[in-house]
């Protein structure tokens, strides 16, 4: 009898915020089937792909002078922009979080805009600027400099698509943290650059790491302003993304994946890499308000 | 370290905070800067800190005009609200910062700051803690780590923003008589704001009442509790009630009854009478008392307190008897005050009437006592 009285309110015992049954099981297999499709099959299909010749056919491909070329490319290019980056994104932040000036939500805009701008936009922008036909184009010419075409230009490129993601990843940080630490430093009397070696960067270290691991994956996959300003010369001009595109276009399927399948290793690298530093350091990010 | 502060005004984009202050701090003096959110009293703090800077007017440490020395060179020690301790650095190296980031010819060696980090971990009473980091601490103990970090610098000055607003009400006592005993001990000039008056009476030598950007009132505690200068500073330190009287001729009118109250000195025309509840007799004979009718009683700890609705305008005051004083007290009461004091009307004295300007518009410091007529009855 009593037992009889407490069945139904087992049965309907549930959180006031769960769901039935049915709903859960729907909701949840709504979520897996697009992130099989979408997600997964994706980057498994690049791997495959990449090994269908098996491993001498993807050691090879790797290996080509052209390949190799890229990957060297591609690098340099990642280094040379994070580490503009890096410098840009921390000064911008610095000024935007911790100072008032006139002109600050523009300079915020500002920040913002390679997000909203097109990659292709960029690349035509940093043309016009410096190509054969463009404002400093005869100048830098005569002075035998070459930006369009050549490495300058893709790093230029690479720089303008990436800027925002260190000074994004920063700001919102910065400003909730105030300048308390900032002022205890100086009545300590710590100069500023002291101030900011010591407390503004270890306050900011981690989103500082998410920003340039971010900044950094996404300078080494970008294709639309890149493709604009390399002239895609092979051995010299092409960043991997733009030799992936080629070899594809070329029916080169196996070397195209190979490629591909390196710069997909990258993303997969940088996730792990991400997900390590937040499983070791969970406790001290939390403490300094990261991510 | 002496520090005058003189015709200092400041002025922030929009709003100005403070209107020409002037303030005298003698070495040694351990000073409360007390006054309402707003009052301006966190930004004279700062002022002396050198987090800002005066708009006009100047702050000297000694006899050396320190207005455009900035921070770092004033060589101060300041305790933040929340403390403001470095998240990421040991209670040790907290305390040693400001002595590891001195330029290279100045700086102790490696060792010295780590005495120097233990010693002040034992005056704080902290000993024991050197390995901790700041979210391993509680209240009170980040709060004295606070301190000792800005003790650390053998500060000239030591300012503390709101020392005890973020503790809770037992730790606040503690630490309010411990900040008193170490004070005692080490002697440095103190200077700490707050908006707690209880902390302020009883922790400081001198109180100095502030409102709206102004100095209203600089004593000992017992001078602006007995003696309170302005409207101001009576109905804010504590328990006052008002009632709107006439003055004439040095006589005292409630509506049309006279009160038995000398107003000597105080010119003819509207003013404020203001009393304790506890300052006030019970009495039988109503000419010249306040009569009022009881609209309320509370029992409060040791006293017994009443609600009275005075005159035809019904003007609330309230009135607090011991508790052991039994004698029926309901219905029409009459009352005499045994201490009080008069202001006339159209003195500055809520937020409501800025536009108030006070007779003369002079700086904050000025005794304003002698000025406002205020009377005191001889007890």
């Amino acid at each position: 009898m009593a037992v009889d009285a407490l069945q139904p309110a087992t049965a309907h015992a549930r959180a006031a915020t769960g769901e039935t049954v049915g709903v859960r099981i729907a909701l949840i297999a709504v979520a897996l089937v697009f992130f099989g499709l979408f997600v997964f099959l994706p980057l498994v299909v690049v791997f495959l792909e990449a090994f269908q010749t098996g491993v001498q056919g993807f050691i090879a491909a790797v290996t080509n002078p052209d390949a190799l070329s890229a990957i060297r490319l591609t690098l340099i290019v990642a280094a040379v922009s994070v580490s503009a980056n890096l410098v840009f994104g921390v000064a911008a932040a610095w000024a935007i979080a911790k100072f008032e000036f006139r002109g600050k939500s523009f300079l915020v805009t500002l920040v913002d805009l390679p997000f909203s701008v097109s990659p292709v936009i960029a690349g035509l922008v940093y043309v016009l600027l410096f190509g054969a036909q463009g404002y400093f184009g005869p100048w830098l010419k005569d002075n035998g400099i070459a930006i369009i075409f050549a490495l300058p230009g893709i790093a230029l490129a690479t720089i303008f698509v990436t800027f925002p993601f260190v000074a994004r990843e920063l700001i919102p940080l910065m400003q909730e943290q105030g300048t308390g630490d900032e002022e205890a430093a100086l009545s300590l009397g710590a100069s500023g650059f002291k101030t900011f070696l010591f407390v503004t960067l270890p306050n900011v270290k981690w989103a500082l790491l998410y920003g340039v691991l971010l900044c950094n994956a996404r300078a080494m996959g970008e294709f639309g302003a890149v493709a604009v300003v390399s002239g895609k010369i092979r051995g010299q001009t092409n960043t991997m993304p733009l030799q992936v595109e080629i070899l594809y276009n070329e029916y080169a399927f196996t070397a195209a994946f190979a490629v591909a399948s390196l710069l997909a290793l990258l993303a997969l690298v940088t996730l792990a890499l991400k997900t390590l530093l937040e499983w070791r350091f969970g406790d001290e990010i939390a403490a300094t308000n990261g991510h | 370290m002496d520090i005058r502060i003189a015709n200092v005004r400041k002025e922030f984009e929009r709003y100005p905070a403070l209107h020409g202050v002037s303030l005298d701090i003698r070495s040694g003096e351990l000073i409360a800067l007390l006054g309402p959110s707003g009052s301006g009293k966190t930004t004279l703090l700062r002022l002396i800190a050198g987090l800002e800077h005066p708009s006009a007017g100047a702050i000297y440490f000694g006899n050396e005009d320190a207005s455009h020395k900035s921070v770092q060179e004033r060589n101060v020690g300041f305790v933040f609200q929340h403390y403001a301790l470095f998240k990421h650095l040991t209670v040790e190296n907290n305390i040693g910062f400001g002595l590891k980031v001195r330029p290279r010819k100045d700086r102790p060696s490696r060792a010295e700051i780590r005495r120097r980090a233990s010693e002040l971990l034992d005056l704080v009473q902290l000993s024991g803690l050197e390995r901790r980091f700041p979210a391993q601490l509680s209240g009170g103990q980040r709060q004295r780590v606070a301190l000792a970090r800005a003790l650390a610098i053998e500060p000239r000055v030591l300012l503390l923003d709101e020392p005890f607003g973020a503790l809770d009400a037992q730790v606040r006592r503690d630490l309010r008589r411990w900040l008193r005993e170490l004070h005692d001990k080490i002697g440095h000039t103190t200077v700490f704001v707050t908006h707690d008056q209880e902390e302020a009476m009883e922790l400081a030598d001198r109180v100095v009442v502030m409102s709206q950007g102004r100095i209203e009132q600089v004593g000992t505690p017992d001078e602006v509790y007995d003696q309170p200068s302005s409207p101001f500073v009576f109905s804010f330190i504590g328990e006052s009630s008002e009632l709107p009287v006439t003055v004439c001729q040095g006589k005292v009118w409630l509506d049309d009854r006279p009160l038995s109250v000398p107003a000597d000195g105080v010119p003819d025309g509207p003013a404020r009478l203001f009393l304790r509840p506890h300052d006030v007799t019970v009495v039988n004979e109503s000419v010249g008392a306040i009569v009022g009718v009881v609209t309320a009683t509370h029992r409060n700890a040791g006293l017994r307190r009443f609600d009275l609705a005075v005159g035809g305008a019904h003007h609330r005051i309230e009135i607090a008897l011991p508790a052991a004083d039994s004698r029926d007290v309901s219905g029409r009461v009459a009352v005499l005050p045994r201490r009080w004091r008069i202001y006339p009307a159209g003195e500055r004295y809520s937020k409501s009437q800025t536009d108030v300007v006070r007779g003369g518009g002079a700086s904050g410091s000025v005794p304003i006592s002698g000025r406002t007529g205020a009377h005191e009855p001889a007890a």
